[in-house]
């Protein structure tokens, strides 16, 4: 019989305590899933910007095939990732395989049709005469598609954060190109798994509640940001 | 010397064409208006005079400079159009009057000034923090011409400027367009279906039909020799073309077809176009006895909300535009399809 009442306990003393090798996997954790969520960021947003504003043929197929890619199981994208960065494979020679930069790279490209989906529907929402508007009063063409995602702000955050929300709970692109090394490329799910296999569930449930501390914890601020500005724009202007 | 010239213009989207071998030159300093009934290609001409569109074949020039994909970025800096849909950034009404002059990279302190002279012609002094999306109809459409004169660009273009208004909002951008005119002398084009806005305001008027432009002229030629093309055209509201008999009584009596017959003051006989102003329409539920001399029945085939105005289209036989307050328009329960009498004195239709 696991003692689950015992692991619960000593977990909150880990937490409470500030023990180093959990907190290194929290920072680490949320470490490679921003600078995931900047990459995915910075492929995605042009890719987005082109299929929600200009049209052309295929468009609508590239959305389906965004679409469609949001679900795909983390474990196939790992094992996919796998056979491309392993000494074998396409970019092997980048010798990338178990490195933080592989999990980066693998999570960017996970979240990915996520961010896409989310900001070109937020993108299309906006009135289309706001381009023209912008060009009219003297924008280029990337100021006019910056004024537009200004519009789409909401949809943009909202984009980042289930992005990011995605990246920080997946487990199959980190187990598998990451390779789970303790202390280098463990994250908080495939740490979870380790330790839980070890037996140390102490280990395990404190990360367990650390992670779903920071969705929550994400989820929170979102709503709060959204509150905060509300009432900043009442108090700014009171009707 | 003449801003910007259209030689042999055409826009095409797909198969069809919205433009139609547009030759037309805009002299400096003048106001032209662009006449012409829904979707002859007032708006897609103005958006190829403020090169957002680029024309499928023909030539833009601006001061007598082709415009190419190259230059257009740069030429786009010296015209502006005000859109007919109010469009506005969901920010605050200083973000949207500033966002022109930051592109043009205006100093903070000189920008400032700007945005507030803007707003004090448009009488919106001190709106600055307000929310733009937050505003009237009317102030909006006042934030959207600030935001265009601010730029004092070489021409001006105005896509409808004061449809679906009421008139005190109307009033205020016709002096707006007025004032940038004569001081600045900025260089206006604007498409217009408001019969005393192109009457009063413009020095020129150019009539445009199916993507035509169909005749150019002063504004006594075009509503005095050309008054058929408007009435057929449909150009502007509640313009008809008919024939006017005398009848036993000595008035005269206008067939404009589809059994509608006007009763005019005008002694005039054969061809003649009409126009009645809208607010010179009264309704009522009923037949009542009046003195107008003008009554049909007819039913509501369109409502427009303008705020402390409504618009509407009578269906008589004829589209009739009439112009009623809000309040009297929930007063009489009216709905799309009503069954209702329009009235109108004799002595109300100008017979052009």
């Amino acid at each position: 019989m696991v003692d689950v009442l015992g692991g619960i306990i000593k977990a909150f003393e880990l937490i409470a305590t500030g023990d180093p090798t959990l907190y290194g996997i929290v920072a680490r954790t949320l470490f490679f899933s921003s600078i995931a969520v900047v990459l995915a960021m910075l492929w995605g947003t042009p890719i987005a910007l082109l299929i929600s504003l200009r049209n052309f043929r295929g468009r609508t197929i590239i959305k389906a095939f965004f679409n469609s890619l949001i679900g795909v199981p983390t474990v196939v994208l790992g094992l996919v990732l796998f056979l491309i960065f392993s000494k074998s494979g396409p970019l092997g020679f980048l010798g990338l395989l178990y490195t933080p930069a592989a999990i980066i790279l693998g999570e960017a490209v996970l979240v990915t049709p996520i961010l896409i989906s989310i900001m070109s529907n937020a993108i299309e929402a906006v009135d289309p005469e706001i381009m023209n508007l912008a060009k009219t009063l003297g924008a280029s063409e990337s100021q006019a598609a910056i004024a537009v995602l200004k519009e789409a702000l909401n949809g943009v955050l909202l984009s980042n954060i289930a992005s990011f929300n995605r990246a920080i709970a997946e487990l199959g692109v980190a187990l598998l190109v990451g390779g789970n090394i303790a202390g280098l490329t463990d994250v908080l799910t495939t740490a979870i798994s380790r330790y839980t296999a070890r037996g140390e569930l102490d280990f395990a449930i404190a990360l367990g509640i650390l992670l779903m501390l920071i969705v929550f914890g994400i989820n929170v601020v979102l709503i709060m940001a959204r509150k905060a500005k509300m009432l900043f724009t009442l108090w700014r202007n009171p009707q | 010397m003449i801003t910007a010239e259209l030689k042999n213009v055409t826009k095409a989207y797909g198969d069809k064409t919205v433009v139609d071998q547009v030759n037309l030159q805009i002299q400096e300093g003048e106001i032209l208006a662009l006449l012409g009934p829904n979707g002859s290609g007032k708006t897609t001409l103005l958006k190829i005079l403020a090169l957002i569109e680029a024309p499928t074949s023909g030539v833009v020039e601006f001061q007598s400079e082709a415009v190419t994909a190259k230059n257009a970025e740069q030429l786009r800096m010296q015209s502006t159009l005000v859109f007919q849909k109010t469009t506005l950034f969901d920010s605050t009404v200083y973000s949207n009057v500033a966002y022109g002059l930051k592109i043009r990279k205006i100093p903070r302190e000189v920008l400032d000034e700007k945005v507030a002279k803007a707003l004090k012609l448009v009488k919106l002094e001190g709106f600055e923090k307000r929310p733009a999306k937050k505003l009237s109809g009317g102030e909006q459409q006042r934030v959207a011409i600030a935001r265009a004169v601010a730029l004092k660009t070489k021409l001006l273009l105005l896509d409808e400027p004061t449809a679906n208004l009421d008139p005190k909002n109307a009033a205020i951008i016709e002096e707006v367009i007025a004032a940038v005119n004569r001081e600045d002398k900025t260089t206006i084009v604007m498409a217009t279906h408001n019969m005393f806005q192109a009457k009063a305001l413009p020095h020129r008027i150019a009539l445009m039909n199916e993507g035509k432009i169909t005749e150019v002229g002063s504004p006594a030629d075009v509503f005095g020799n050309l008054s058929r093309n408007l009435a057929r055209f449909a150009a502007v509201d509640n313009t008809f073309a008919g024939t006017a008999k005398a009848t036993a009584a000595g008035t005269t009596m206008v067939d404009i077809g589809n059994g509608v017959q006007i009763e005019v003051t005008a002694q005039k006989r054969g061809e003649v176009s009409l126009f009645v102003n809208p607010q010179d329409i009264i309704l009522s539920k009923s037949a009542v006895e009046s003195s107008a001399r003008n009554v049909f029945k007819g039913k509501i085939t369109e409502i427009k909300d303008l705020g402390s105005l409504v618009k509407l289209k009578v269906n008589v036989g004829k589209p009739f535009t009439v112009q009623i307050t809000k309040r009297s328009f929930i007063e009489m329960g009216l709905n799309l399809n009503s069954e209702i009498y329009i009235a109108f004195k004799a002595s109300s239709v100008q017979v052009l």
